[in-house]
Order: structure tokens, then sequence, then C-alpha cells
């Protein structure tokens, strides 16, 4: 089903679960998924999520290059200076791969 | 930083002019489209109706009554969404999804923060609320507040799982069975299951 | 100010990106989609069920390059309206003088 054109991600993920992670602060004009308050922060990988093609792309109607979507947690303790919640509160977000480094 | 010109009050942009330019743009565009046979008037009218026959009601409520009476379907929920729903007949094709648990020690609750993302083939159309300003910019950063609002009151040794469905993924909230139902007919439990406990700003009601 | 988050120097990347913001109470007053919203509604989905649009992310597109403060004052509907019509220039599907002058047409004739 995928055309042969398609740039695709290699056969081992890049990062298992329980893997830590950062997730890039680069800024970007153009559409992307990651929002302000998650830039730069670490988190921990708890799922694989199989490959999408990749929302930059996307955006403007090309496709054929997927990438591999992850989910991540944060703490919300590291995300705000100040919370109001329980320590173990979490935030849990989709990343591509393209935006994780190893932490 | 990114709170470089911080909004006193922020965008409450989901009340509309009566009359805009936009309203406006969206009813020409939508004649434009037609008269150059993009499509017609009756594939339109058919896909309005295709979007109101979903309703939490019947699609989402089921799926959780299901879970509740139904331990292998439950098991089958978490692991793989798409599949388990597809056997209750919905269709999930165009919707990678994910059920997230309620238990006695976790809450989960689904924001988009981005824009309005949300597991319209079992919802149907996002409420507003889920769409405003308010909902989006608050819920990642003050949930428990939020969630008082709504009504709801957490314990604090209960965590508080926060889900921003930004990208490809679509969630829907299990919530916990309410105490008392033992002997409920699944019908029955449905009637106590509402929209906004599979979001996850409430719990499901309480017989 | 004490909401700050936690990450220094790091840029909303554009008027969608609210998480985090400051807020008053979410208004939960339920609202019955207006005929005009379900219509844009449909037509976005039959958009992309057409092809015009692909996927979502380019109707995201059009609305996260709003201007900040058109991007605030927009409903939620309008800024569809706005997006998928910049699609549907972009497809070469109709030109924005057509759409200016339908607007004008319906704006002053009998409906």
């Amino acid at each position: 089903m995928i055309p042969p054109e398609t740039a695709r991600p290699g056969p081992t993920p890049r990062f298992r679960i329980g893997d830590r992670v950062r997730i890039d602060a680069r800024p970007l004009a153009t559409h992307h998924r990651v929002p302000a308050y998650a830039k730069g922060q670490t988190g921990v990988i708890i799922r694989v999520c199989g490959e999408h093609e990749e929302p930059e792309r996307l955006a403007f109607g090309q496709q054929h290059r997927l990438r591999r979507l992850y989910r991540v947690r944060l703490q919300q303790t590291d995300l705000w200076k100040t919370y109001e919640g329980s320590p173990t509160d979490t935030l849990d977000i989709e990343i591509f791969d393209h935006w994780l480094q190893p932490a | 930083m990114s709170h470089d010109h911080p909004h006193r009050h922020p965008p409450q942009a989901d009340h509309r002019e009566p009359v805009s330019h936009y309203e406006w743009l969206g009813v020409a565009l939508n004649e434009l489209l037609m008269e150059k046979g993009l499509y017609t008037a009756q594939e339109l009218r058919e896909m309005m109706a295709e979007v109101e026959a979903v309703e939490p009601s019947t699609h989402g409520a089921r799926v959780v009554a299901r879970a509740w009476v139904d331990e292998d379907f439950r098991v089958r929920l978490l692991k793989d969404a798409n599949t388990a729903v597809e056997a209750l007949g919905f269709d999930s094709a165009a919707t990678d999804l994910t059920v997230l648990e309620n238990t006695d020690e976790i809450h989960n609750v689904v924001v988009c923060t981005l824009c309005s993302c949300y597991p319209r083939s079992l919802l149907g159309r996002p409420p507003t609320w889920y769409k405003s300003a308010s909902y989006r910019s608050r819920l990642v950063r003050e949930p428990r507040s939020v969630l008082r609002e709504f009504g709801t009151q957490l314990p604090d040794n209960v965590t508080v799982r926060v889900h921003d469905s930004t990208a490809e993924l679509r969630y829907l909230v299990l919530p916990l069975r309410p105490q008392g139902t033992d002997d409920w007919t699944e019908e029955r439990l449905a009637e106590l299951v509402t929209r906004d406990s599979m979001i996850g700003v409430t719990t499901a009601r309480t017989p | 100010m004490s909401d700050e988050i936690s990450t220094d120097g790091v840029e909303r990347i554009g008027p969608h990106d609210l998480g985090g913001l400051p807020g008053g109470p979410v208004d939960r007053t339920e609202h019955d989609a207006a005929h005009w919203e379900r219509q844009v509604d449909a037509m976005v989905m039959l958009m992309r069920r057409k092809g015009v649009m692909i996927d979502p992310a380019q109707l995201r597109r059009g609305i996260e390059s709003l201007d900040p403060d058109v991007y605030e004052k927009l409903s939620y509907y309008e800024r569809w309206a706005g997006s998928a019509a910049l699609n549907a220039i972009e497809q070469g599907l109709v030109t924005q003088a057509e759409l200016d002058a339908r607007i004008e047409s319906l704006r002053t004739g009998p409906r």
C-alpha cells in the first residue's frame, strides 16, 4: 500500500518505551505539532505509535515521507514554574521522531 | 519567552458576528465549489446528515458500556481501540483511536491545545467549550481548577493525566463504572455515559 | 509572572499555540451549530474526500497563518471558512475575485 517513492524510517525505532528524551526547542515558522510549552522539555517515551506522514510537509499537501511518532510523558511539575496539582500529575503528548533527542 | 506578550484576557473568539465577512466567505465558497462541480448539493446534504448522525449517546457511550460489562472487550479496546470499535459496527477508518482508562488512582482528560482534535467518529462535533481559548490554554496548566469548574473534584491522591491531542491520534476516556450498577444491563449503563465523561472533564453519571 | 512555562526563550509557534496561557473561566454554554456552520463543516469534509485537501494539516496551516489579531476575533468556523478558501484558491478551484464578487452579491442580494 505504501508507494515505493516513500521515504520511511528504519525498521528499528530510535527510542523504546522508558527512554528519556528531550523535545527540540528549535523554532519553525510553518505548521508543526510541538507547542511552545513542550519545547525543550524532557520526558519519557510511553508508546511507539507507528509511522505517519510528516506534518510539516503534509500541511502543504506533500506526502511520501513517513516519520515515526511517539507518545511522550512529561511531568507537570517540570513544565510549569508553579503547579497546583499532585507531583505525580502528567502531560502526555505525541511527538514525532525528528523533534526528539536522547536525554 | 513564549509569553512575551501575555494576554490579560486570552482570545475569546468563539462568539461570532451575526453576519460577518467570514460567514459570507463560507457561504460563497460552498456555492462556488458546487457550481464548479466539486460536489453536488445532494452530497453536501448527505455529508451534513452523516455528521449529525454521530452522537455521543449512540456511539461513544455504547463503547464504554460494552467495556464495563465485557472484560474481553475492555482489554481489546485498551490494546487496539480501532479493531474493538469496528467489532461494534462503528467506522473508525479515518481515526487512529486510543482509549484511556480511568482507575481509582488515575484520571485522564483530553484537550487539543493547537486546534480541536477530537474523536469525531464516536462523539460527533466537539462542543464549543472544547474549542474555546480558555479550555485550550488552561487545561494543560491548571487541570484541577478546570475540572472543578465542571464540578469534578478529585482527591489529591488521584493522578491527573492530561492528554494533548495535537497530532495523529484521537482519544476517548473510559470513565469509571459507577458503584451500585452491578446488576445493570448494558443499555441502562450506556445512559450513565455522558459526552463530558468521555472527554474526561467529568465522571460518569451516578445512578 | 508566575504562570510562565519552565523553558525560557521559547516562542509561541503561532496564534493557535494557546497551551499554558492564562485565561478566564471556561464558558460551558452549549451552542447548537448554525446552519452555515454545519455547511462549512461538511464542505471541509467534502474538500478532503474530493482530494482538495488530502489532510487536515492543510486546513490547520491556513488557520495558523491568520494574523494573530484576526485569529483571536474569528469564531471557529469562520477560521475554517478562511482556511478552506485559502486552500481552494491555492488549488486553482476558485479565485479571490470570484469569492469577492459572490460575497458582494450575497450581501446585497435578496436572501
